[in-house]
């Protein structure tokens, strides 16, 4: 049987980059245990439509965990109580009746926000235009097996690469440091024969680039680990150290 | 290399490198000291300390400690301030302790209080035997040798004071504290690690933490329960 649930909201505001924000406090009832977190914000939204209000601003976009699109700092943490799943991926059984949730946008002086809960990430696909690449045409698809690749190497470059680029590393992180997203964009590529060419030059600039756009720096915490909805290991931070120390003692 | 020292890496490497090299040293300090509570005549423990200031090695070994603590300390404070700076709004709800311990979020609140007490610790023992002298530290002769009578300066304190053991015990759990999160995350920085090498280090660390937190905590407990 369906079980519906009433909640107070504690949401942040904010007109515009510029603007101050504040908290505004929001009631929703009715809302199915079935149903996801977006789809209660949506449902607030359209009472605030109807109310005449400016619906609130968030980020979203696949709803099914693959974009990276949906941020949110759900009740203290990324991406809500919930382990290893994006907000889209968030459910309302999640929460118990009457409960008071509050939400914030990503908090990072490298993330500014746009509006309400949008932060601007662009800072991410900078860092990848620094380097996160391999900068020769590769052409057609080449035979499966014609570069032989050790299956823990290419493994381990997988689960890499199932990074999505959200910024809950970054938002967990007491530093807000994007050393995870970082390690796991320059792991996926240094793991590989394809990317060991451009490796000393990708990690210099990468890291360079993350520091200039004003994140901390990692303190190793392990936080944003537990907090990556893709369970990016801290394994490779390890590495971009590795490869990033190669890099500059050897210029 | 210009700017490696000013990156967020290259700092960090700097704090790991000292963060090392400290835990080595606090290794050799830890075994010399037990030494106080394995002979109460206390010639044991005053032939540790004299070789120790006499040695030519240890010699060299002092100033490239200071500037351990220099470095250590100083980039800690710059690099907790750069990180701050990256987060100029905080979050009104903060829910953490489920993501990361404790220790690694109060590193610096550690790291300051460990530093108080090195200084009481400095005026207590190190500056009275290098500087100011003390009557307690009246020459001795161990096995033909005349020396110091560091055990005296030591063993009258503990003896003496309850406040100042368990002030001993409490820096000592700070420590301990600090090295729970500091030991593997100082392999980690240098980029010594990997999935295997980290459950690894993490696990090493923890003893290694829980060995040199009762270590320093026994030796002033000892004195005072026993005389
Ligand atoms: C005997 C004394 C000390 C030892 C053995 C020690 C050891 C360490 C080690 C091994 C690390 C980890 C380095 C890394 O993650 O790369 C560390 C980090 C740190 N220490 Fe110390 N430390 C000592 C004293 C201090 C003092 C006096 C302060 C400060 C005022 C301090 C502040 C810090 C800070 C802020 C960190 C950074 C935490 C992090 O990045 O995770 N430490 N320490
Ligand atoms: S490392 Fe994880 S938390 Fe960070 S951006 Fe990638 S998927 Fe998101
Ligand atoms: S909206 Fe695409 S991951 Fe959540």
């Amino acid at each position: 049987m369906e079980k519906t649930i009433n909640l107070t909201l504690k949401v942040w505001r904010q007109n515009g980059p510029k603007e101050k924000g504040r908290f505004e406090t929001y009631q929703v009832s009715n809302i199915s245990t079935d149903s996801s977190f977006l789809e209660m914000m949506d449902i607030l939204n359209e009472q605030l439509v109807n109310d005449n209000q400016e619906p609130i601003a968030f980020d979203h976009d696949c709803r099914e965990g693959i974009c990276g699109m949906c941020s949110l700092y759900i009740n203290g943490r990324p991406h809500g109580p919930d382990g290893e799943i994006t907000t889209c991926q968030l459910h309302m059984r999640k929460f118990k009746d009457g409960e008071t949730i509050t939400i914030e946008p990503w908090r990072a002086a490298a993330f500014p926000i746009i509006k309400d809960l949008i932060v601007d990430r662009t800072a991410f696909d900078k860092i990848i235009g620094a380097g996160g690449y391999v900068s020769v045409n590769t052409g057609g698809v080449p035979d499966a097996n014609a570069i032989p690749i050790a299956r823990p190497a290419a493994e381990e470059a997988m689960d890499a690469a199932s990074c999505i680029g959200c910024g809950a590393c970054v938002a967990a992180c007491k530093n807000s440091s994007a050393m995870l997203f970082v390690s796991a964009k320059v792991s996926q590529l240094a793991l590989l024969p394809q990317g060991k060419v451009e490796a000393k030059r990708r990690a210099k600039a990468m890291v360079s680039k993350m520091d200039e756009l004003g994140f901390g720096g990692c303190t190793n915490t392990g936080a944003c680990e537990v907090e990556c909805p893709k369970s990016i290991s801290i394994a490779h931070i390890s590495r971009l150290n590795r490869e990033y120390l190669k890099s500059r003692l050897s210029e | 290399m210009s700017n490696f020292l000013t990156s967020s890496i290259g700092k960090k490497f700097l704090m790991s490198i000292s963060g090392l090299f400290l835990m080595m040293f606090i290794i050799v300090h830890l075994s010399i000291n037990l030494l106080l509570i394995f002979d109460d005549s206390g010639d044991l423990f005053n032939q540790g300390a004299h070789f120790m200031a006499t040695n030519p090695a240890i010699k060299i070994m002092e100033p490239v400690l200071a500037l351990g603590f220099l470095v250590h300390i100083i980039w800690s404070l710059v690099v907790s301030f750069q990180n701050m700076k990256a987060r100029p709004i905080g979050y009104k709800q903060l829910n953490n302790s489920k993501s990361s311990s404790w220790a690694s979020r109060n590193m610096l609140v550690l790291g300051c209080l460990i530093f108080v007490f090195l200084v009481m610790h400095i005026i207590q023992f190190f500056w009275k035997i290098k500087v100011t002298g003390d009557p307690l530290l009246a020459h001795v002769v161990v096995g033909g040798e005349e020396m110091e009578n560091t055990y005296l300066l030591v063993s009258s304190l503990f003896k003496a004071s309850l406040i100042y053991s368990l002030i001993y015990v409490v820096g000592a759990v700070l420590l301990g504290l600090h090295l729970a999160h500091g030991f593997w995350s100082s392999f980690q920085t240098i980029g010594f690690a990997n999935k295997i090498w980290l459950k690894r280090l993490q696990f090493v660390g923890v003893i290694f933490a829980i060995v040199i937190a009762i270590g320093f905590s026994v030796i002033p407990l000892y004195f005072q329960i026993k005389f």
